[in-house]
């Protein structure tokens, strides 16, 4: 792709690179230092494969100690960092820069205890998603945002994205699902903030923290809620000739009190691509299909399903199919959770989005996109998350024409303009990174993003932690202190005062 | 014209900025109240100026379909919640009121209060506090400037959360003007078992073994008999009572009581309280019902691990006179003090046995301006509260002094 612009490189720590290189050695030693550009070549992008930049050098830390040490060093001399979990971010949130450190975490891979009488694992960021639920399966319980990386993502990353998942309407984000972390900040201080009890004391910190991609510190610790599996769980597979329908059949199940475990949607494109990927017997004369999960015990589940058969059938569905087995259940998922490979099947390259728009706005986008689609000559396959309303849209194109790749840049950030324009938001799971960075002001004024840069600052006054991500201009903290008031009388006559 | 009147009464969120900004430029404090119902909370404030944001008031968005409110900050809690009763629909985070506890006189609370003071209730264990809830807010900072964050949508990850970094800061962050909830239906009925003559410990690992079983327990409580008569007008059966909530579907509570039963009857029998006595008693217990005493004795609030609240009130009595109950599984303490709020020896114990983080919630004012009433942090972590705080309010005119102790 034609790149973002990234912060120009410090030649000063370009110069002693080698000085910089051996000092690491010194705190890491044996093979947690990587500079050669051969092995480097395995850090140079991350799940947006697009860009790609070697790091001035990567390390990869194993205690605790170590990462207050780096983290330290780097603070005293101004060399900048890129902290990085298994590097499967879709918004380029882990891509390197040219001067930066690459923190890399996955040598941070032991659960640590699993605590049942208080439902909390803790565990080191390099842990993946699915490892934790992995490691309290067999006890009947889980962890339960599931983003679709989640057998290669690592909490570390979930948290530092907030990331999402499938089952987000009825158990919520990493944000809901996190109790504690211990950080290292950029000066080398370890915090810990939370743990197996609930609520903060004082600001939180945990939530400031929890979706900052990396730029406020450090993450080496993570406690996680783990929750019971439900008794039981069925899904239903219902098909509209509409996806006015579809979405309507979405807006009446919430209506009737019903929270789904969860609930997808997929449009006629995307439906074909998985059924001729994975077979998994969607019907293929529709328009859009929904996946309805109901998960809890088998009394309520049984009472549900049947409801929404119901509603379904009012909206005027087509097909609508109940899972009689768990391997059935499973297979109504395959294609959904196959759909992005799929797509990638029928097109050379697809660009995959990430926007939430308020539900209802549903069929005003999905107009909004054919004729976007129509406009750019690129096709657009859906699939989204229906119950919260966020959408991945997959434009698909084609890298070696010219020109495609521009097109399918300007196609998506049209559709996220156009989210924010009915009141969504730029990025609903994925998050900013490099990608969405300089569509911010789309969504935030001037005054909204400084704030958030002076959080930022609380944390990190030199901006060393992962410069060129989610903010479009990274301004002085020193500048960001001013205060424009003008003195005078109190400026409200009319304010009622007792 | 009189600058020094001592309430202010924004009508908008213009006048919001235009209070905040005169108070900067002039270097005068203001405490920021909706209806005043958690104002004895916090250490005394030497402010000679009130903005009172009770009149900036009014649910501006409410779509049931699309499960979300947003309302001016000075919208009561009560009026919220009624509109929501009529859909049936509800704050599911269950925000507790303080106002028996303390002895307010006050209206029921605001929706900025609500969020500024992070409430939850017995729920909180499974649906959260009001920070998880939060999907967008607009504010006013210390500094001047009207922001906003969040949006109205629940899968939002679109810069920095400033919804949840503004929760729990008591005001000492930004003025809130405007927010917006997710709101979820309610339930459709509930049921409550009880579980009576149990030991504090005891308690504690049946509350742990039913949280942890597919059940989908809303709340489990334990009420130590020194409190259980003043709840339901003493309908609690006889010795300690160790209560769980079930609620949903009527076929569904019916189906999960009758498993749950299967689980509490090895320990003992249980009763099971309807609905409408149900509702009633989570009510008492989210609103701390036994030390509505009408005196200003200290009361604390005690967040720690499920497993080690028993074993915190046991030490205590052994070093001092207390009272206390237990909700969250065991993890929220409910602690009145018989003599002195004793911060020292109530702190210490909850450090030692693994860390949480004690509020001392009631208490007269010479003794709030004397005891920390937040929980002091560590010192890295309080340097950096002092340095967000700093970012929001350099100049320390909003609720100056409110929090001092944490940072």
């Amino acid at each position: 792709m034609t790149g973002p612009r990234m912060p120009d490189p410090d030649a000063k720590t370009l110069a002693e690179r080698a000085r910089i290189v051996d000092d690491l050695r010194d705190i890491v030693p044996g093979e947690g230092v990587v500079d050669t550009t051969n092995e480097m070549r395995a850090f140079e992008t991350d799940g947006l494969t697009a860009y790609r930049q070697l790091p001035l050098v990567v390390v990869l830390p194993e205690t605790v100690e170590q990462v207050s040490r780096v983290l330290k060093y780097c603070h005293r001399y101004g060399v900048r960092v890129v902290p990085r979990g298994s590097g499967t971010s879709l918004s380029g949130g882990a891509l390197p820069l040219q001067d930066a450190v690459l923190l890399v975490m996955s040598r941070f891979n032991r659960i640590l205890e699993v605590d049942y009488d208080n439902r909390v694992a803790v565990v080191q960021p390099g842990v993946t998603n699915l490892g934790i639920t992995n490691a309290v399966a067999g006890d009947g319980f889980y962890y339960a945002p599931d983003p679709s990386s989640q057998i290669a993502c690592s909490i570390g990353g979930n948290v530092a994205e907030n990331a999402g998942g499938v089952h987000c309407l009825k158990y919520g984000l990493t944000t809901n699902n996190v109790l504690g972390i211990e950080m290292v900040l950029i000066n080398g201080d370890v915090i810990r903030v939370g743990g197996r009890h609930l609520d903060s004391p004082g600001y939180d910190i945990l939530g400031l923290v929890t979706g900052s991609e990396g730029l406020l510190g450090v993450v080496t610790e993570v406690t996680v809620r783990i929750l019971r599996k439900p008794e039981t769980a069925r899904a239903v597979l219902i098909g509209f000739p509409t996806s006015e329908q579809a979405g309507q059949c979405v807006a009446d199940i919430i209506g009737a009190g019903i929270i789904p475990g969860g609930m997808e949607m997929m449009d006629r494109l995307a439906i074909k691509a998985a059924e001729d990927f994975v077979h998994a017997g969607y019907p293929l004369d529709v328009e859009a299909l929904l996946i309805v999960e109901l998960d809890g015990p088998a009394a309520e589940v049984e009472a549900l399903i049947g409801e929404v058969a119901r509603i379904a059938g009012s909206n005027g569905c087509v097909t609508s199919r109940v899972s009689e087995s768990e391997e059935e259940r499973q297979r109504f998922w395959a294609g959904r959770k196959a759909a992005f490979p799929a797509v990638g099947r029928i097109s050379p390259d697809y660009y995959c989005m990430d926007g939430t728009i308020p539900r209802k706005a549903l069929p005003q986008v999905l107009a909004g996109m054919r004729s976007l689609s129509e406009k750019y000559g690129l096709a657009v396959a859906n699939v989204f998350h229906a119950g919260d309303g966020n959408l991945h849209p997959l434009i698909l194109y084609d890298a070696n024409k010219p020109g495609e790749l521009q097109s399918a840049e300007d196609f998506g950030n049209d559709i996220l303009r156009l989210c924010v324009e009915v009141g969504g938001v730029l990025t609903g799971e994925h998050g900013v990174g490099v990608e969405k960075r300089d569509l911010m002001p789309e969504m935030f004024n001037e005054e909204d993003l400084n704030q958030q840069i002076r959080v930022k600052c609380a944390f990190d006054e030199k901006h060393l932690l992962n410069p060129g991500k989610v903010f479009p201009e990274l301004h002085r903290c020193a500048e960001m202190g001013r205060m424009h008031i003008s003195r005078g009388q109190l400026p409200f006559p009319d304010i009622p005062r007792f | 014209m009189q600058s020094d009147e001592a309430i202010l009464r924004p009508q908008d969120e213009k006048q919001v900025l235009d209070t905040v900004s005169w108070a900067v430029s002039e270097r005068k404090p203001l405490e920021i109240v909706g209806h005043g119902s958690k104002r004895g909370i916090g250490a005394p404030m030497q402010v000679a100026h009130t903005l009172d944001l009770s009149a900036l008031s009014g649910v501006t968005l409410y779509e049931p379909e699309e499960l979300v409110l947003t309302a001016r900050a000075g919208t009561s809690v009560a009026e919220i919640e009624t509109l929501l009763d009529e859909h049936n629909q509800e704050l599911q985070f269950e925000p507790m009121d303080y106002r028996g506890l303390l002895g307010s006189e006050a209206q029921r609370g605001t929706v900025g209060g609500l969020l500024a003071c992070n409430l939850s209730g017995p729920r909180r264990i499974k649906a959260g506090a009001a920070r998880d809830h939060v999907l967008g807010i607009r504010a006013v900072t210390g500094r001047g400037d009207i922001i906003k964050s969040g949006g109205r949508v629940v899968k939002n990850v679109t810069g920095y959360d400033l919804s949840r970094g503004l929760s729990g800061s008591w005001g000492t962050l930004g003025v809130f003007t405007e927010l917006t909830f997710k709101v979820l239906p309610k339930a459709e009925t509930c049921s409550t078992l009880v579980l009576s003559g149990l030991a504090d410990g005891d308690a504690a690992d049946v509350m742990a073994h039913a949280m942890g079983s597919d059940t989908e327990v809303s709340a489990a409580a334990h009420l130590p008999e020194s409190v259980r008569f003043r709840f339901i007008d003493g309908g609690l059966p006889d010795g300690s009572a160790t209560v769980f909530r079930l609620e949903g579907f009527e076929p569904s509570v019916r189906y999960r009581e009758k498993r749950l039963r299967d689980i509490l009857g090895k320990v003992g029998s249980c009763e099971s309280l309807d609905a409408e006595t149900s509702a009633m008693l989570w009510r008492e217990i989210r609103d701390v019902k036994p030390f509505c005493d009408g005196t200003q004795r200290a009361v604390w609030r005690i967040s720690i691990a499920p497993s080690q609240g028993h074993v915190l009130v046991g030490s205590l009595r052994l070093q001092t006179g207390v009272d206390a109950y237990y909700d969250w599984q065991g993890g929220l303490v409910w602690l009145r003090m018989e003599a002195d709020a004793e911060a020292d020896i109530v702190r210490r114990t909850i450090a030692k046995l693994g860390g949480g983080h004690a509020t001392l919630v009631r208490a007269p004012a010479a003794l709030r301006a004397a005891v920390p009433v937040f929980e002091p942090q560590p010192k890295a972590l309080a340097a950096l509260s002092q340095r967000l705080k700093e970012q929001f309010d350099p100049v320390a005119v909003l609720n100056p002094g409110r929090m001092s102790g944490f940072m």
